[in-house]
């Protein structure tokens, strides 16, 4: 018989899998960064993360016997993406795996799945693996054509065999240490520096820092988050398709500069420039791709903006106060925890009321 | 030592906290609203009978005694069953009777003999009628408890169903089947085959 | 362009500026725009429910075999909120029964149903008003109410009361709705195009019976003539007060609440009418109505359709009888086998499903939309879990938070679902548009309030008949008592004598409780002796 169907009886003809492949699309300029600096290593973590994260996807829904035409919503193989490209470039294949079960199996299904994880799967497996692995998720691998590094010869990540050695083995079987073949990363290297003594102008100027090769992404970091240009073709692309909407994006980034330029403008010396906190380290990448999955950031207009802000103060205080030299990855997880909390108090004004 | 410190701490604190936690529960003691009234609310208020006691209150105050179970209120439903398990915190339990489509008593009148005697099993006084007289029942009014049917001597009451009209129509949830009246035409039979 | 801007970054959302906030752009798929009108012959028979409004239904005024002439008054109103059904043509009253109408439920409501006799002959008691200016409001308000007018956009909520003067809130502005944002439909536009002079005749009617100091004719960017049209109109008519108002093109403009909000920036409060911001909305269709029931003397026995939908050979915008089966009509635009087809009353965004096909157009039909099984979304579309994503809180026109209001019906827990102000749904479809889950937001809500609404019944019927019950453990108390107390008085005053009648009384009232009566009787053989 019938089953009644109410109105609306049309559809604007969005869908979860357009949304996933146009993030995935959308990251695809990052990706290109991430071969072109990190050669055949990047290349062989995104593909196994995908891969990874897709199979473990597909054998948890049919572990739970829900349909496993679900993996072709392309969530898994984003989340595999993602996290491939949070990936300093020399871990090896066994890390990356450990990540992509972590991902799929402890951040996502066993809340339910798709929907209903309460934090960006990529980034609670990337916690996941700096706390087993710290040493690893901490190493720096040096990119090809980065300027500054003319001092140490650089290993040629467009060999082949040498990526898969290094993927496969890890470094030993190249016969060198891991600190043989990292350097810090520049907000690593601000952060030593300070325990050192050293302002953050006088840190950046040790290290040879410029902006123009941040934003274009010729720097230590990892796989996907060191070319700020490529970020923000994709970024713009998701905005311009109405993925993402601009309010997290520009209140993570806008708070986390406003911060850094007013502690600048007291002491200059001391705290590191607002620009140079914008480029470094993951806050592009978070701010658009990360803090933006929608699954585990509000849904009210108001609600992002305060997530936003939220991000962007913590980012700066782990940066400039914390432990960590990098803080986007946490302040993101912090925030989701507040999600709930943040799409109750934060809704929208009912019409009329 | 160390251990013996550690010890007295740990024990302290949970010393301290017991002694808060009791205090609070003096402190902020709400006096709980008698529970028979707060079951009584959610209940149907059919009157029928059908859970074993002479009616709703009756129940009601079986249940805040413990006596009852929280799942006999045939009428009342899966909800009625809820929202009682929920007041007095106990687990929920499958209500055994599904409880049928809103019946209404109907007398037949022309051979009602006038006896009263269903008007004085009603409960909710919703039929009318004087000795020697046929008697009708108030549909509004009824609750569909069946009790009128036993009484009557010459088996002329009823129990029909309340008929549905188009006011009192509210849609289905999502998927759910939805109730449309039988009676199509052939081509709308076709029309009106889903897909789902 | 400002505006559009706006929108596109959900600024609307945050800080309510000018339009309301949200709203969708769905395609306008609007065929049938260049195709003029045109009269639709009669039926065989003509199926009038004798509720086609909001309110109380009608009672019939005429039986089985009578004669009726066109436009003749034949089921009248009853109770204040009720609009009368009139013959759409003269015939034969052929019988009064229930008989489906349009409804997603497809159950059936009583109708008169009328077989036309061809000559179309019409009641001409009704005189035209032609000198409207001069007569008193009250006047036309009762003429208006008289002809059974309803709002023709789709709501049908009887005219004439909308058009009550209350002397706390006058009303300035008169709205003509001209919008119509639904996808498909074009109705109105045509009607403003073929018939600019009358629908402003009407709007005239309406501002002098509200006595309001001016008029916005409001109609979407996207009927560019439309709006020329009904400019050159009112500059031929020399109506200085009123203007035309072009907004953008965004679905639910034409909702009373958002257009209103358009127009003068202000929101309805909540619980308030437009009348309370100063403002009357009509559609254009109501104001064409108006006019001839004024003007011309003829209550709303024909309205404009638009017949539309990919399943329709012909689409057009047809003016038809009203209770003229939905098939005929069809039939007349070229689709005759219905087999396979699903038929959406209204447009695509807020009309329903027809359940049944032999249904009567009645007044609230603005279009009749035929698809084919395989294009109709609805039909189609697979929920999947939501993702969270925002977009439908983003669209929502009326503030809520569609996809936690969603999570909450589904679960049915309603109360919760009204802190998330589950009644303030206009149910107009944006949310479920965008959803890229698929999920029927507009269903689970529907659902809800049908629940709340039916939960809401039975708690007061609960009520009832506690209270009856009540009173009748009260009443069966204090008759018990009475009755001790009389016998306990019976006996005293007259212990030795009426022991044995006492007696006999009480043998008697515990053989068949009928008591009462007879210890009546046991009272007065006491009181003789
Ligand atoms: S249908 Fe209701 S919840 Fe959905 S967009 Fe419209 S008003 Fe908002
Ligand atoms: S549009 Fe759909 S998927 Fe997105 S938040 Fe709303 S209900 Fe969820």
């Amino acid at each position: 018989m019938t089953l009644l169907i109410s109105s609306p009886h049309a559809h604007g003809g969005d869908s979860i899998r357009a949304n996933m492949l146009a993030v995935i699309l959308a990251l695809l300029p990052a990706a290109g960064v991430a071969v072109y600096l990190f050669g055949w290593l990047a290349l062989f973590l995104i593909v196994l993360c995908m891969l990874a994260c897709m199979a473990t996807e597909w054998g948890c829904l049919k572990l739970m016997k829900r349909p496993t035409d679900r993996i072709g919503d392309g969530s898994a193989a984003l989340t595999g993406l993602l996290l491939a490209l949070t990936l300093p470039a020399a871990v090896p294949w066994w890390m990356a795996l450990i990540g992509c079960v972590a991902a799929i199996v402890l951040a996502k299904q066993v809340y339910g799945g798709l929907g209903h994880n309460p934090f960006n799967p990529a980034l609670a497996a990337r916690v996941v693996l700096l706390i087993s692995f710290p040493l690893h998720m901490t190493s720096w691998l040096m990119p090809m054509h980065a300027p500054m590094l003319i001092a140490i010869p650089p290993l040629n990540l467009y060999d082949f065999s040498t990526c898969w050695q290094l993927f496969w083995f890890g470094p030993e079987a190249l016969g060198k240490g891991l600190d043989a073949i990292t350097m810090a990363s520049p907000l690593g290297h601000v952060k030593t520096e300070w325990s050192r003594g050293i302002g953050a102008i006088e840190a950046l100027r040790n290290y040879d820092y410029s902006y123009l090769d941040a934003f274009l992404g010729r720097e230590a970091g990892s796989l996907g988050e060191t070319s700020a240009l490529a970020l923000l073709l994709g970024g713009i692309y998701l905005l311009a398709r109405h993925t993402i909407t601009w309010h997290i994006p520009l209140s993570f980034i806008a708070t986390v500069y406003v911060l850094a330029a007013l502690f600048n403008a007291v002491n200059p010396e001391h705290f590191a420039p607002p620009l140079f906190h914008v480029l470094a380290g993951g806050l592009v990448l978070g701010a658009f791709f990360m803090a933006t999955d929608p699954v585990s950031s509000p849904v009210t207009p108001r609600g992002q903006l305060i997530f936003g802000i939220g991000c962007g103060i913590l980012t700066w205080s782990i940066r400039t106060f914390g432990g960590y030299p990098e803080g986007v990855m946490f302040s993101i997880l912090l925030m989701n925890c507040a999600v709930p909390l943040i799409d109750h108090y934060f809704r929208p004004r009912v019409y009329g009321k | 030592m160390n251990i013996l410190m550690a010890i007295l701490t740990l024990g302290g604190m949970a010393l301290i906290a017991g002694i808060v936690l009791a205090v609070a529960s003096r402190a902020f003691h709400v006096e709980g609203d008698p529970m028979v009234d707060k079951i009584d609310a959610v209940l149907p208020q059919t009157q029928c009978g059908q859970c074993g006691y002479p009616g709703c209150v009756p129940y009601a105050t079986a249940v805040a005694s413990g006596e009852a179970d929280v799942n006999l209120c045939v009428p009342g439903g899966e909800r009625s069953m809820l929202a009682i398990a929920d007041l007095m915190g106990v687990p929920p339990k499958e209500v055994e009777e599904e409880a049928a489509v809103p019946m209404l008593a109907f007398v037949r009148e022309d051979e009602c003999i006038g006896c009263t005697l269903c008007i004085k099993a009603c409960p909710v006084d919703a039929i009318i009628g004087a000795p020697k007289q046929y008697h009708t029942v108030i549909e509004d009014h009824c609750t569909g408890c069946t009790l009128c049917v036993e009484p009557c001597p010459v088996d002329c009451i009823d129990m029909v169903e309340k008929e549905q009209v188009l006011e009192e129509w509210t849609w289905a949830a999502p998927g759910k089947r939805p109730s449309v009246p039988q009676t199509l035409h052939k081509d709308e039979e076709n029309h009106a085959a889903s897909t789902v | 362009m400002l505006p559009a801007l706006f929108e596109r970054f959900g600024l609307n959302q945050l800080w309510p500026t000018g339009g309301f906030p949200g709203g969708v752009h769905p395609p306008e798929h609007k065929i049938t725009a260049d195709s003029p009108i045109i009269e639709l012959p009669l039926p065989p028979q003509l199926i009038l429910p004798l509720k086609q409004h909001i309110g109380e239904i009608c009672a019939p005024l005429v039986e089985v075999g009578q004669h009726v002439l066109r436009g003749q008054k034949i089921a009248k109103s009853q109770g204040y909120v009720s609009a009368s059904v009139h013959a759409p043509t003269s015939g034969t009253v052929v019988g009064v029964q229930d008989h489906a109408v349009p409804h997603p439920s497809g159950m059936g409501r009583p109708c008169l149903m009328i077989e036309p006799d061809g000559e179309d002959r019409p009641d001409e008691s009704r005189a035209p008003i032609s000198d409207y200016r001069n007569e008193d409001p009250a006047l036309i308000r009762e003429r208006i109410r008289m002809s059974g007018i309803v709002g023709l956009g789709g709501a049908v909520f009887p005219t004439f009361i909308k058009m009550l003067r209350d002397q706390r809130h006058p009303v300035q502005t008169v709205i003509l709705n001209g919008a119509e944002c639904e996808p498909y439909l074009t109705c109105d536009h045509r009607l403003m195009l073929e018939h600019a002079h009358d629908v402003l005749r009407g709007m005239d009617v309406i501002m002098h019976a509200v006595n309001a100091q001016n008029g916005v004719v409001a109609i979407e960017d996207n009927k560019p003539d439309a709006i020329a049209v009904m400019r050159g109109a009112i500059e031929a008519a020399g109506m200085d007060n009123v203007e035309v108002r072009t907004l953008p093109t965004r679905y639910p403009q034409g909702g009373e609440k958002q257009l209103i909000q358009t127009i003068t920036g202000k929101q309805v409060p909540e619980g308030r009418l437009p009348l309370h911001v100063g403002v009357l909305c009509q559609n254009v269709g109501t104001a064409k109505a108006i006019h001839d029931a004024v003007c011309l003397g003829v209550p709303l026995i024909k309205r404009v359709v638009t017949i539309s939908g990919d399943a329709v050979p012909n689409p057009a915008n047809v003016c038809v009888r009203i209770g003229t089966p939905i098939p005929f009509v069809l039939a007349q635009c070229g689709l005759e086998d219905l087999n396979d087809v699903r038929l959406i009353h209204g447009g695509p965004m807020m009309g329903e499903r027809l359940p049944r096909t032999h249904v009567p157009l009645v007044k609230s039909t603005n279009g009749i939309l035929a698809f084919h099984r395989q294009s109709l979304y609805s039909e189609q579309a697979v929920e999947e879990p939501c993702i969270r994503c925002g977009h439908c809180v983003e669209v929502c026109p009326a503030g809520l938070v569609p996809n936690e209001l969603a999570w909450h019906c589904r679960n049915d827990q309603f109360d919760r679902g009204q802190d998330y102000n589950l009644f303030d749904c206009i149910e107009c479809g944006c949310c479920s548009y965008v959803c890229p889950s698929h999920i029927p937001l507009v269903h689970y809500f529907r659902y809800a309030k049908g629940q709340v609404a039916k939960i809401e019944k039975e708690r007061a019927f609960a009520e009832l008949s506690k209270a009856r019950s009540e009173a009748r453990d009260n009443r069966l108390a204090r008759e018990q008592a009475e009755r001790a107390a009389r016998r306990s008085k019976v006996r005293k005053q007259h212990a030795p004598a009426a022991d044995k009648a006492a007696k006999t009384a009480e043998k008697k009232t515990d053989e068949g409780k009928t008591g009462e009566g007879k210890t009546e009787a046991v009272k007065k053989e006491g009181d003789k002796a």
